[in-house]
């Protein structure tokens, strides 16, 4: 006891003041929550400013806004898929087999991801748009009467454009997984007899499933919500929930069903990113 | 749940003929390994019985992986073949080689359980379900593993999840087993068991040809049949390994292998007698040991096993050197005594004292047989 009284009292442990959440929860919420609420507010307003949900059941079921949820959907999804495969086959080839330059390559997809995505588009169009390399070349070559390759127009030039923009944030974390798979694992299965199909089916891909998901996620996440590469390409009939919510507010100037429809959205956006947070969790990410 | 060790009976249990076949010799053919200027293998030629143990031994970079890589096809040799039995495998891809392979981390695949882990060669190799299904348990109950199919990899401790490995790698038959340093990540004491269940395993399994890479001497004492030591990317010696122990034909081998004295000497006498020993002198000292062919006047050196040499001398001692004592470390089982003769130390391990030790710096006399010594030649590199 006489030793311990000897002792020096333990410093105190200086807690922050709590203050401190003061300044970050204020800027959250004038920069992020404050304008969320007004426009879930605002959805569920008329333009009186009296209650309304009638006005959100009719967008529900609106034609215009089920195509562009339809047209929004059908377009993430298939890019999503695409973005999953250009993914992986880049992923195996630049992980698996040994070239000279792979870390180069790879370092250049990445760079995809700084680039704004109108710029894709904008490319697209010097090569497959109507008056593009591909079509003179075509043109001129077999003395056609118009150009031949259309698709850039369509959805298909949205989801093309899409899958070129998106599928590095598919290789990244497919790039992290496939370095931690143990090539011991790969020896392995090929010294006792397995193909380099089945390899990747079975000893590959298992360990690669929370990247893909984490991937995958994130492209549904980022082309749910793409604008600028839809605006760009300027498909016709092609509507995305983004685009119908522009259109809304800024053309026509209907606010309740342009945030009506950016509700949904939100909702949508909540929901995947979720997905991709589960999958990030689950990856260590 | 305990782990049940290799044993006879659990080979008897599953009929082990099954899993014996018939294995195949190895041969290389003066194959070099490369990459870019930079020469890994120096050319190779090597054979490996049918049902023999080789082990390849050697310091890092020495060369010995990579000879068991061109064997497995990971590794493309620069130059020269490689046949197992008749095939020359050179080029074929490593799926279609008929091996198996068991390396350090185990390397199982984590998201399947042990029987899939097991079955996977076998499914891979298109084998039918009830072949599969029977293999699978014959092979883990060769390695005492049958209580655990159900479990995954993490669910096992180091020694159990290599005995899968090992089961997996038995599973479709090889016709080699390649073994690169399968207990080096495993502890002492767990290696030291897993070394005598490998030659058990051997043993039951006599057909089975098998090379064996690791740089524990320990290991290749205890299992090859016959060793080659690697140095530099080439073959410094190869032999039946108890001829290489005795009688290393080179300094470099007797200093890898075990532990070596080695006394410079010059030879006396060449070989004579029926035993064909050769007399050489050490100072005041006429030491005879077992001869390489060497001539009157040869500068050479003698090679003494620590464990040889003893504190006292009998009819068969006959050779009798005087040292300095340096050093005494107790180890329990072992003493290790650290004399100087003629300038070079000169270990001793001991397990029988005299009881009254002689004092730090005192001269000592050291008697041993001389089939327990060999002349060894100075300056050989493979």
């Amino acid at each position: 006891m006489a030793d311990a009284a000897v002792l020096p009292a333990p410093a105190a442990k200086r807690v922050p003041g709590r203050f401190w959440i003061v300044p970050p929860a204020a800027l959250l919420a004038l920069l992020f929550f404050y304008p969320l609420v007004l426009i879930v507010q605002q959805a569920f307003m008329d333009d009186s400013g009296m209650a309304n949900v009638g006005e959100f059941v009719r967008v529900l079921h609106a034609r215009f806004f089920l195509n562009a949820l339809i047209n929004t959907i059908t377009i993430s999804v298939t890019a999503t898929a695409g973005c999953l495969i250009v993914g992986l086959v880049l992923g195996l080839i630049l992980a698996f087999v040994p070239f000279p330059g792979s870390g180069v390559i790879a370092r250049l997809i990445d760079t995809f991801i700084a680039l704004p995505t109108f710029l894709v588009t904008l490319a697209f169009t010097f090569l497959y748009g109507s008056a593009g390399m591909l079509n003179a070349g075509l043109t001129e070559a077999f003395s056609l009467q118009a150009p031949p390759v259309n698709f850039l127009y369509s959805t298909w030039g949205v989801v093309l454009a899409e899958v070129t923009v998106y599928s590095p944030f598919v290789l990244r974390p497919l790039l992290a997984a496939f370095s931690l798979v143990d090539r011991g694992q790969i020896e392995a299965a090929s010294v006792l007899g397995a193909r380099p199909f089945r390899i990747v089916r079975q000893v590959i891909l298992p360990a690669a499933v929370p990247a893909l998901i984490a991937g995958g996620s994130l492209c549904l996440l980022l082309t749910v919500n793409e604008f600028g590469i839809v605006l760009f390409i300027g498909a016709k009939g092609v509507i995305t929930l983004p685009l119908l919510i522009y259109s809304k507010a800024i053309q026509e100037s209907a606010y309740q069903v342009a945030c009506i429809i950016a509700v949904i959205n939100i909702a949508l956006s909540l929901g995947l990113f979720g997905l991709y947070r589960f999958a990030a969790g689950r990856l260590g990410a | 749940m305990s782990v049940p060790a290799f044993t006879g009976s659990n080979v008897m249990d599953v009929d082990a003929a099954k899993i014996r076949g018939a294995g195949s010799n190895v041969h290389f053919d003066k194959v070099s390994v490369a990459y870019g200027a930079h020469v890994v293998l120096h050319p190779l030629t090597l054979d490996i019985a049918p049902g023999e143990i080789l082990a390849m031994i050697g310091p890092s970079g020495s060369g010995k992986t990579t000879a068991l890589r061109a064997v497995a096809g990971f590794v493309r040799p620069a130059s020269g073949r490689i046949r197992i039995g008749a095939t020359d495998v050179t080029d074929l891809p490593p799926y279609e080689r008929g091996l198996g392979m068991v390396v350090q981390n185990y390397a199982l695949f984590p998201h399947m359980r042990v029987e899939d882990n097991v079955a996977f060669g076998l499914r891979a190799q298109g084998a039918d379900k009830a072949l599969i299904g029977e293999r699978v348990k014959d092979s883990l109950a060769t390695v005492g593993m049958s209580g655990f199919a159900k479990r995954y990899p993490r669910e096992l401790s180091g020694g159990q999840q290599q005995r899968v490995a090992i089961a997996r790698a038995l599973a479709v038959r090889p016709r080699v087993l390649l073994l690169d340093e399968p207990l080096s990540a495993l502890d002492a004491q767990i290696r030291r068991n897993m070394v005598e269940e490998i030659a058990k395993l051997h043993r039951d399994l006599p057909g089975l040809t098998i090379l064996y890479v690791t740089h524990d001497q320990t290991e290749a004492l205890t299992l090859a049949d016959k060793i080659a030591i690697m140095r530099d990317g080439r073959v410094s010696s190869h032999g039946p390994t108890v001829e290489l122990y005795r009688l290393p034909p080179n300094r470099f081998t007797a200093e890898f292998l075990g532990r070596a004295n080695l006394l410079p000497v010059t030879v006396t006498e060449g070989a004579t007698g029926p035993k064909g020993f050769a007399t050489a002198r050490l100072g005041d000292a006429l030491l005879a040991g077992a001869a390489r062919g060497e001539k009157p006047g040869d500068k050479t050196l003698l090679c003494i096993r620590p464990q040889h040499l003893s504190l006292t001398g009998d009819e068969e001692h006959t050779n009798r050197i005087v040292g300095t004592l340096k050093e005494v470390h107790w180890q329990g089982e072992l003493t290790h005594l650290v004399l100087e003769v003629d300038g070079t130390p000169v270990r001793v391990s001991a397990t029988r004292l005299p009881v009254s030790l002689p004092e730090r710096g005192s001269a000592v006399p050291l008697f041993f047989t001389p089939g327990d010594t060999s002349l060894v030649p100075e300056d050989v590199r493979g």
